[in-house]
């Protein structure tokens, strides 16, 4: 093994002046030759469309790659909360520097500096650029665009658009992408799922994609790949995500020669829907904006087998009130959600399946009216209401904590591109700023940053210093080998013809990963969680079950493709995970944690980013992105 | 609870379809009914049979990609609820569930429940956007939107391209999807500058891809899971009465 991590090529100077000498100094390619440069992008969700549409607008020829019916369809418009910026418009101490210290005090300090205050820097443009698009965020009576908080900040710094922030956001970067497809500088490749990179000496070439609907596999050639995948929480298999949702394209980007960073560090979010039954598919979210007026609570005893209504005051144990009197029910996701977990596994769950707590708007209510909570959660209830059957104006929610978002990703430098030249990962896909925990609202923001306001600084800087050091001939035999590999790969698993589905597979390693590598971790556990799913990969190899056909649809070939990538993805998020012996953000390991039972770093021994790579034998190696604290000195994650 | 499910199958665009009976035991009433389905295609698998090709992602009534017919019902049963939201609770033990595609000239069957949609990413394509290039933008506060237009703004912009609106019309017109994009834009300083051209690109492109024509039927605000009002096919129409009156 002789690897090196690419160096992270911040740039020189002081924090806020880093990203003005970067774009100071940076390559340009002129407008007459973009058209002579094809970029792929795969994915359409907010980082994809928005990276694709806007290099589409410079000119560059841009083919978009989903594997959904629709650029509209991304999983990003699934988000409901919000999305931060830095604005300052309620007058209320919001800065640049403070957004860029929330959210690296939010991420456990286990971000690149340079990056997150990039993220801060630019986050109020993203809010011009989407006004400007027409997406329609909350107005105040004024006219003025109106904010809310969220949790782990004390600013109001969250711009919203009812419960549909995502939606409102994906459709203004969808349209702007639909424009240039009407403009014919974009091609958008729908039900197309991109199955491998194509590289020679670790420099991106293009990518092979599977034609969902035919199975065809196609050979497509660029100057530079983006991968804009989402994130893969998927793969616990119960999780907020939506099923397609997936890690192939990461997974297979890895396989190529790019790095993961930290790819254990997945944010459970505290208020989802708990699992009612073994038919369940998903865990639908509540949003956050809820413990705004909710109060969180358990019954003080064990087993209690009264209805909420019964349970007097003094039977109930307001956990996040009592254990965090500054912040209380707004504590963030990642204590939020152990603090549940700490008291389902005590034996004070509540519900049928004894996996939630509640989350109870009577005193809201009393308080502040009916009207009052109507008007700001009432599609929720609604929502909570057409779910579970039940009435939350008269009963408390009842609500668990749920894999959401990966923070973990590709690995890669201040340009977006990961250690093969011209690869470059955003959005979710990537690890970059949210360290070992994100904050509500900045991963919308994130995605869009880097699909509007970086690729088209960085991806032209990699295109204009590009040597074409490979001819035409090297490449398409590199293209060809690749796609028979895929083809085989193929083959192998319509061969099989066992006797258990990928589904079947995929619940099964759901549990393991809950178990093993969730909310809180143990080196015993981890180790038996890597022996698990070695066991069940086996176990694949030898039993699945899927229809023949390779030339038609085939959904359930489709799954177990990804089932095959979660695999191997959840081996090496243990490992990770494993070698971790600290606790920081959402990574809890048991063994590291203060009296109080808070997460404890070792900073001595952990400052620093792991980032995974694989040998040419399929080995995982572990190199490390040594973070060094310029701007803010690392102190104790304290919400108390 | 028990129910029989009623299933269109067809196995590509060309083939001729037809429905085939699943009886399903044991089925649990907080289950999705796709979960149903779901488990239905495991049994299938695991027999060796074709699973059923049906469109779902989301599973909370946000991407729009659900989208089936239920006992001749968009969606089903429910009102302005998507296919996805639908549980089992909602309907009785021994019904039989009659599912199949939603049916329209510009939506080609893929297979079984599965159809295309391409048609109503080309009428965007005409025109649903604001003509507006990254790096453009001024403040956003420079212009002021009264919270009455951002309210009907928003009311217009929460569709989710289901369809459904276009499966569940007599005439399969898809003037509440058009509509819903038209006024959205509209409604915003940001939009209106370019809201003649918009609406005549836009109905142009609805009428070429084989859509056809509103009649007043109202059956697509009755069925739409995001809750468009027709109002917004009447603002279509104001501003396209209005370009043809000036040509
Ligand atoms: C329920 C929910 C609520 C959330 N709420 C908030 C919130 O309020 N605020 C906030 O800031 N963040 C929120 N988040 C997080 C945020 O929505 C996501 O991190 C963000 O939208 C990710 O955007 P993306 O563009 O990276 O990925 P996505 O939007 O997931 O897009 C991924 C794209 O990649 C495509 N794709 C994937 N693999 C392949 C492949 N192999 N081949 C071809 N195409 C492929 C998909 O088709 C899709 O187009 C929420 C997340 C969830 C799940
Ligand atoms: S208007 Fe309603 S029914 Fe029609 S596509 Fe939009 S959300 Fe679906
Ligand atoms: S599956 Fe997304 S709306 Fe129904």
């Amino acid at each position: 093994m002789n690897k090196r991590l690419s160096s992270d090529k911040v740039p020189p100077g002081p924090l806020e002046k880093k990203w003005a000498y970067y774009k100071a100094n940076c390559k340009l390619v002129s407008p007459g030759n973009r058209k002579k440069y094809h970029i792929i992008v795969v994915g359409t969700g907010l980082a994809g469309a928005s990276a694709a549409a806007s290099l589409g607008e410079m000119g560059f020829k841009v083919s978009c790659f989903t594997f959904h019916d629709s650029a509209r369809r991304a999983h990003s418009v699934a988000a409901q909360g919000g999305v931060n910026a830095a604005k300052n418009y309620k007058n209320d101490g919001d800065s640049v520097y403070r957004m860029f210290f929330d959210t690296i005090k939010g991420g456990d300090f286990r971000a690149r500096e340079a990056n997150v205050y990039r993220l801060a820097e630019c986050s109020m443009s993203l809010i011009d650029q989407a006004v400007a698009q027409g997406v329609p965020f909350a107005r105040d009576y004024g006219g003025y665009l109106d904010n809310r908080s969220f949790g782990g900040v004390q600013v109001s710094r969250t711009f919203y658009a009812r419960g549909q922030t995502g939606q409102q956001l994906l459709l203004g970067s969808y349209q702007a992408l639909m424009r240039q497809v009407s403009k014919g500088s974009t091609t958008v490749y729908t039900r197309h799922e991109m199955l491998d990179i194509i590289t020679i000496d670790d420099e991106a070439h293009g990518i092979i994609a599977r034609h969902l609907d035919t199975g065809e596999l196609e050979t497509h050639y660029a100057d530079a790949v983006i991968i804009a995948s989402g994130g893969y929480g998927k793969i616990y298999y119960l999780s907020t995500l939506a099923m397609a949702c997936n890690a192939s394209a990461v997974w297979r980007a890895y396989k190529k020669g790019a790095m993961m960073g930290a790819p254990s560090w997945i944010q459970f979010h505290p208020t989802s829907l708990p699992q009612t039954g073994t038919h369940q598919s998903k865990l639908t979210l509540m949003s956050e904006s809820l413990r705004n007026d909710g109060r969180i609570w358990v019954p003080s005893q064990k087993n209690d087998e009264r209805q909420p209504q019964d349970i007097p005051e003094s039977d109930r144990n307001y956990y996040l009130e009592r254990r965090y009197p500054s912040y209380g029910n707004l504590a963030p996701r990642d204590i939020s959600s152990r603090a549940a977990r700490h008291e389902i596994e005590g034996g004070y769950g509540v519900g049928p399946m004894k996996n939630a707590v509640y989350l109870d708007f009577k005193d809201a209510i009393q308080n502040k009216g009916m009207a009052y909570i109507k008007d700001r959660y009432g599609n929720l209830f609604d929502m909570y209401n057409k779910i579970t059957g039940r009435n939350p104006y008269k009963e408390p929610m009842m609500i668990s904590p749920s894999a959401h978002f990966t923070m973990g990703g590709l690995w890669v430098d201040y340009e977006l591109m990961t250690n093969v030249r011209g690869l470059f990962a955003i959005g979710e896909a990537n690890f970059s700023d949210h360290g070992a925990n994100r904050l509500g609202a900045n991963s919308l923001l994130q995605a869009c940053v880097d699909g509007y306001f970086i690729i088209p600084y960085t991806l032209p800087n990699y295109l204009a210093g590009k040597s074409n050091t490979h001819r035409k001939q090297e490449i398409e035999k590199a293209g060809e080998a690749c796609k028979q590999a895929i083809q085989d790969e193929i083959r192998r698993l319509t061969q099989i013809e066992g006797s258990k589905t990928a589904d079947q597979f995929h619940r099964e390693l759901g549990q393991i990963l809950y178990k093993y590598c969730g909310l809180s971790r143990t080196a015993e556990g981890l180790k038996e969680g890597i022996l698990a799913i070695k066991a069940l990969r086996a176990e694949f190899d030898q039993s699945l079950i899927i229809p023949k056909n390779i030339h038609s649809i085939n959904t359930e070939l489709e799954k177990a493709m990804r089932v095959k990538d979660y695999l191997e993805l959840a081996e090496l998020m243990c490992l990770d995970a494993m070698n971790r012996h600290e606790s920081c953000g959402a990574h809890f390991r048991e063994e590291y944690q203060t009296e109080e039972g808070e997460a404890l770093r070792q900073d001595e021994a952990f400052s620093y980013v792991p980032v995974w790579c694989m040998d040419d034998s399929g080995d995982h190696h572990l190199l490390k992105e040594t973070l060094n604290y310029e701007f803010v000195s690392m102190t104790e994650r304290s919400y108390k | 609870m028990k129910v029989t499910l009623k299933i269109w199958r067809q196995s590509d665009k060309n083939s001729k379809g037809q429905f085939v009976e699943y009886p399903m035991e044991d089925v649990d009433k907080d289950m999705s009914l796709f979960e149903l389905l779901d488990t239905l295609n495991e049994r299938l698998v695991l027999k060796g049979e074709r699973p059923i090709v049906y469109d779902s992602d989301c599973r909370e009534g946000i991407c729009g990609q659900c989208g089936i017919m239920i006992n001749g019902e968009a969606h089903g049963p429910l009102m302005n609820t998507s296919a996805c939201h639908l549980h089992m609770r909602s309907f009785n033990d021994g019904e039989r569930l009659t599912i199949e595609p939603f049916r329209s000239a510009a939506f080609p069957v893929r297979q079984d429940l599965s159809i295309d949609r391409s048609a109503m990413d080309r009428i965007i394509q005409a025109g649903g956007y604001v003509s507006v290039d990254t790096g453009q933008a001024s403040d956003a506060n420079q212009e002021r939107i009264s919270h009455h237009a951002y309210d009907e703004a928003m009311n217009a912009a929460a569709c989710i391209g289901c369809g459904a609106c276009i499966a569940a019309c007599p005439n399969a017109s898809a003037a509440l999807f058009t509509g819903a994009k038209i006024s959205h834009l509209h409604r915003l300083p940001q939009g209106q500058i370019e809201s003649d051209d918009r609406v005549i690109n836009m109905v142009t492109t609805m009428d070429d891809e084989g859509f056809g024509n509103c009649s007043n039927h109202a059956t697509c605000e009755a069925v739409c899971p995001a809750g468009i009002s027709i109002k917004v096919i009447a603002d279509m129409n104001k501003l396209y009465l209005k370009q043809i009156g000036k040509g």
